[in-house]
C-alpha cells in the first residue's frame, strides 16, 4: 500500500515469529515457497518507494486459493520489488514459469513480419483473434501501491501519448469517472468496458483503491486498438478484430505498441524492462512479454475428445471460457491462448497460438468426417 | 522546454521549485528521473497534497462533507506514533462514496491516537455523526450502574428478545485496520486469557475460527453467534478482513447469554442477550460481565482504550462513546404499518432495523428495534431510552389492536451532555 513504509518500521518491533503468516491451509506459489526463515530475512527491506514484505504477499495471505487451481499469491509494487525481494520472487517465478531460472535471459521481439502464417485461419472455426499486453512506466509505482497523485500522473502522460497518435491509431479516451451513459453503453457493447474489479486476488492487493479516480479506456476510431489505464496495469494494450486473420492484429499490436512507446520515451518515461525479467508488470504471471495471444474458435467436437487436455499443453496453449479468465466455455466456442508469458518472445508466442489452433481447427475438421485424429497428435513443443 | 530547464537547473531541489512554479508533472519528474524512479521522500515534494486529495465530488458520507482540501494538506503527512497515516483512515470513505439515503461515516481508526493527530477531520466527522456533539468542550458519561433501571421486563406477547452489545479496545495494540498479525494475535491473547477467568454463570469456552471443527461450526451457526468474514466493501476497504481467519474467534458462556467476538471489527464486541423481554436482566449480566473482563485484563496490566473526551475508543467514529445498541426482537403487526411509525421512532430515539441486523429488511411484522444514539449519553441512559420507548410501542400496538387512537410522543433532547459541566458553572 502507498502508505504502508513507515508503518513496516513499526512492526519491526515484534519479533518474525509473531508476525509470520499462518500458511497451513494454502495452496498458492507464495504459500509454498515462503518459509519463517525467509519471512525473518526479508521483513526488514523495503524497496525506495517503501513497498514491503507484507505489501508483496497480503494477497496470497488472504485468499488461500483452490485445490486445483495454484495461484501467484504475490504482487510487485513497484521495479525494485522484484529486486528487493529477489529471493522470494525468483523461486516463484521459477514454479510459475515453467523452470524458468534466476539466471535465465528473456528475449523480446515485436518485429511482426517474424510471425509467419496466421493470416489464414478458417473463419468458419475461429471466430475473433486478440492480442494484449501489459506495460508498466518507469518511474511510478504499481497499482497495488501507488498513491492518487501518482495514479493520475500515469492517466495523464498516457492520454497525452495516446492522443498524439494518428492514422489507424487516432482515437479518443474515456476517462472512467466522467463516461456518459451513452458512451458507457457503447462500450459495454463492443466489449471493452472493464469494471471495478471483483475479484478478492486484486482487492485484497489493493488495486481497487480510490475507483474509478484516473481510470479510463482509450480506443482508435475503428474499434481495433484499445488501452486500459490504470486497471491492474498501467497500461493494457490490446488490439483485437473478427475473424481469423491473427497477422493483421498481431502487426498493428506490434506497430501501435512501439508508437506509444517512443512517446513515453521521449518524456524521459519508458517502459519497465530488463533483460532478465523482460516487461515488468503488477502480478509475476505476467512477466516477460505479458502477452496473451488468443482466439475465440469453436471446437465442439475437439473440446469433448479425451485427448483435448494433452494437445493444448503438447501446444502449450491453454483454454478458457469466452467470458475470459475462471469462465466456462459457452455453446463450443473456447477462448484458446498462450500458456507461457517469459523466456520465449512475443513473436514465438504469437506463433505458438497460430500454428497450435490452425492444426486443431484441421483436427476438427477429421472429427466431422468422422475420422481419428491419433496420427496428427503433436510431440511436446 | 525541458532541455532548457535541465541546462540551468539539476537535482532535487529542482522538483521543489518546478512544483512550486506550478510546472507540470512532465517537466518536474523529468528532472526527477533517478534510475530507480521516486523514492517514498520524494514522492512527498513531487506530489503535493493537492496532486493527492481524493475526488470526493460524487461522495456522501461524513468524511466527504469534512474533508476540505486544506484539512487534507495539514494532516497527510502526518503519522500517528504507531506510523498510521490519515489516507490510511480515509481510504474505506474514498473507495465507497455513499449512497443518497445513508450517510455512512467513511474513515476509521487506526489505533487511539489517531483520534488526537488527525482531530482536525475527526472532530468535525464526530459532530456530524453524532448530533452535534463537541469533543473539544464536550465530555462523555460513562455509567454501568445497572441497579438504575426501571421497567425493564417486557411483554413477552410482543418482544421475542433482547440484546445489548458493544466493543472494547484493548490499550497500546493497533486496531483492526492497522493492526500487524502479531498484534491481532496479542489481543487475542489477552482477551483470551482474561475470559478465561470469569466463574459460575459467566464461565465459558473459546472458539477460534481457525482450529473450529465443524460440529462446532455448525452449533455456532445454529445459536446464531457465528460471525462470518466480512463482505461488505465498507470494512473490506478498510483492511478489516486482511489474514482472515488469523487470530479470530468466538468466546460464549455455557448458558450461552454472554458472547464475546474477538477481532472482528474491533479488538472484542461483548453481547449479552436472551430469548424474552428481561431487559434488565440482559443489561445486568452485560455490566457485569464487563467489569469481570476488565478486572481481569487489569490483573495482567493491560486495559481498555477510554478517554473523558470520547468515551469507549472503538475503530470507526459512529461506535465511540458507549459503544452500546441495546435493542430487541418485537412484533408490532399493526404499527409497523401506521403512518406515524417512524416520526414515532425518531422521536423517541429509536432505529429499526430488519431482524437480519444492519442494512435488512424486517421479516414480517418483526422488527429490530435500538437506540439510535451511542457517545453524549451513558449506558444506563441509553438503555433506559430503549425501554422507555420499546414500552411505549407497545402500548401503541396494543391500543391500536383495540381501534384505539395513538400519539406521537414529544421529541426527546438529542445532546444530554450539559455545558455547564464542563465550564464549570
Amino acid at each position: 500500500m502507498p502508505f504502508g513504509n513507515t508503518h513496516n518500521n513499526f512492526k519491526l518491533n515484534y519479533k518474525a515469529d509473531d508476525e509470520y503468516p499462518d500458511l497451513t491451509k494454502h495452496n498458492n506459489h507464495m504459500a509454498k515457497v515462503l518459509s519463517k526463515e525467509m519471512y525473518g530475512k526479508l521483513r526488514e527491506k523495503q524497496t525506495p518507494t517503501g513497498f514491503t514484505l507484507d505489501d508483496v504477499i497480503q494477497t496470497g495471505v488472504d485468499n488461500p486459493g483452490h485445490p486445483f487451481i495454484m495461484t501467484v499469491g504475490c504482487v510487485a509494487g513497484d521495479e525494485e520489488s522484484y529486486e528487493v525481494f529477489k529471493d522470494l520472487f525468483d523461486p516463484i517465478i521459477c514454479d510459475r514459469h515453467s523452470g524458468y531460472k534466476a539466471t535465465d535471459k528473456h528475449k523480446t521481439d515485436l518485429n511482426f513480419e517474424n510471425l509467419k502464417g496466421g493470416d489464414d485461419l478458417d473463419p468458419n472455426y475461429v471466430l475473433s483473434s486478440r492480442v494484449r499486453t501489459g506495460r508498466s512506466i518507469k518511474g511510478y509505482a504499481l497499482p497495488p501501491h501507488n498513491s492518487r497523485g501518482e495514479r493520475r500522473a500515469v492517466e495523464k502522460l498516457s492520454v497525452e501519448a495516446l492522443n498524439s497518435l494518428d492514422g489507424e491509431f487516432k482515437g479518443k479516451y474515456y476517462p472512467l469517472k466522467s463516461m456518459t451513459d451513452a458512451e458507457q453503453e457503447q462500450l459495454i457493447a463492443d466489449h471493452f468496458l472493464f469494471d471495478k474489479p471483483v475479484s478478492p486476488l486484486l482487492l485484497a492487493a489493493g488495486m481497487a483503491r480510490d475507483w474509478p479516480d484516473a481510470r479510463g479506456i482509450w480506443h482508435n476510431e475503428n474499434k481495433t486498438f484499445l488501452v486500459w489505464v490504470n486497471e491492474e496495469d498501467h497500461l493494457r494494450v490490446i488490439a483485437m478484430q473478427k475473424g481469423g486473420n491473427m497477422k493483421e492484429v498481431f502487426k498493428r499490436f506490434c506497430v501501435g505498441l512501439q508508437r506509444i512507446e517512443e512517446i513515453f520515451k521521449k518524456h524521459n518515461h519508458g517502459f519497465m524492462w530488463n533483460e532478465h525479467l523482460g516487461f515488468v508488470l503488477t502480478c509475476p504471471s505476467n512477466l516477460g512479454t505479458g502477452l496473451r495471444g488468443g482466439v475465440h474458435v469453436k471446437l465442439p467436437k475437439l473440446s469433448t475428445h479425451a485427448k483435448f487436455e494433452e494437445i493444448l499443453t503438447r501446444l502449450r496453449l491453454q483454454k478458457r471460457g469466452t467470458g475470459g479468465v475462471d469462465t466456462a466455455s459457452v455453446g463450443g466456442v473456447f477462448d484458446i491462448s498462450n500458456a507461457d508469458r517469459i523466456g520465449s518472445s512475443e513473436v514465438d508466442q504469437v506463433q505458438c497460438v497460430v500454428d497450435g489452433v490452425k492444426l486443431m481447427v484441421e483436427m476438427e475438421k477429421k472429427l466431422e468426417k468422422g475420422e481419428s485424429i491419433d496420427s496428427m497428435i503433436p510431440a511436446q513443443k | 522546454m525541458a532541455s532548457m530547464f535541465t541546462r540551468v537547473l539539476s537535482g532535487r531541489n529542482t522538483a521543489v521549485i518546478m512544483a512550486g512554479l506550478g510546472a507540470g508533472t512532465l517537466v518536474s519528474s523529468y528532472i526527477m528521473m533517478t534510475e530507480s524512479g521516486v523514492s517514498a521522500g520524494e514522492k512527498k515534494k513531487l506530489y503535493p497534497p493537492s496532486a493527492d486529495y481524493p475526488d470526493l465530488r460524487k461522495h456522501n458520507n461524513c468524511l466527504a462533507s469534512a474533508l476540505t482540501p486544506a484539512v487534507y494538506g495539514q494532516l497527510r503527512d502526518k503519522l500517528t506514533p504507531n506510523n498510521w497515516s490519515l489516507d490510511q483512515c480515509i481510504q474505506t470513505g474514498v473507495d465507497n462514496p455513499g449512497h443518497p439515503f445513508i450517510k455512512t461515516v467513511g474513515m476509521v481508526a487506526g489505533d487511539e491516537e489517531s483520534y488526537e493527530v488527525f482531530a482536525e477531520i475527526f472532530n468535525p466527522v464526530i459532530k456530524d455523526r453524532h448530533n452535534g456533539y463537541d469533543p473539544t468542550t464536550m465530555k462523555h458519561p460513562t455509567d454501568l450502574d445497572s441497579s438504575k433501571i426501571t421497567s425493564g421486563m417486557f411483554d413477552e406477547n410482543y418482544v421475542l428478545s433482547s440484546r445489548v452489545r458493544t466493543g472494547r479496545s484493548i490499550r497500546g495494540l493497533s486496531l483492526p485496520p492497522a493492526c500487524t498479525r502479531a498484534e491481532r494475535r496479542e489481543v487475542e491473547r489477552v482477551v483470551v486469557q482474561g475470559l478465561s477467568g470469569l466463574k459460575d454463570d459467566l464461565a465459558g469456552k473459546y472458539y477460534s475460527l481457525t482450529e473450529m471443527t465443524e460440529q462446532e461450526q455448525q452449533q455456532l451457526i445454529d445459536d446464531h453467534f457465528l460471525f462470518d468474514k466480512p463482505v461488505s466493501p465498507l470494512l473490506t476497504c478498510a483492511g478489516m478482513a486482511r489474514d482472515w481467519p488469523d487470530a479470530r474467534g468466538i468466546w460464549h458462556n455455557n448458558e450461552k447469554t454472554f458472547l464475546i467476538w474477538i477481532n472482528e471489527e474491533d479488538h472484542t464486541r461483548v453481547i449479552s442477550m436472551e430469548k424474552g423481554g428481561n431487559m434488565k436482566r440482559v443489561f445486568e449480566r452485560f455490566c457485569r460481565g464487563l467489569k469481570e473482563v476488565e478486572r481481569l485484563i487489569q490483573e495482567r496490566g493491560w486495559e481498555f482504550m477510554w478517554n473523558e473526551r470520547l468515551g469507549y475508543i472503538l475503530t470507526c467514529p459512529s461506535n465511540l462513546g458507549t459503544g452500546l445498541r441495546a435493542g430487541v426482537h418485537v412484533r408490532l403487526p399493526l404499527l409497523s404499518k401506521d403512518s406515524r411509525f417512524n416520526k414515532i421512532l425518531d422521536n423517541l430515539r429509536l432505529q429499526k432495523r430488519g431482524t437480519g441486523g444492519v442494512d435488512t429488511a424486517a421479516v414480517g411484522d418483526t422488527f429490530d428495534i435500538s437506540n439510535l444514539d451511542r457517545l453524549g449519553k451513558s449506558e444506563v441512559e441509553l438503555v433506559q431510552c430503549v425501554i422507555d420507548g420499546v414500552n411505549y410501542l407497545i402500548d401503541c400496538e396494543k391500543k391500536l389492536e383495540k381501534s384505539q387512537d395513538i400519539s406521537i410522543p414529544p421529541p426527546k433532547r438529542k445532546m444530554e451532555v450539559l455545558y455547564t459541566q464542563v465550564n464549570g458553572c
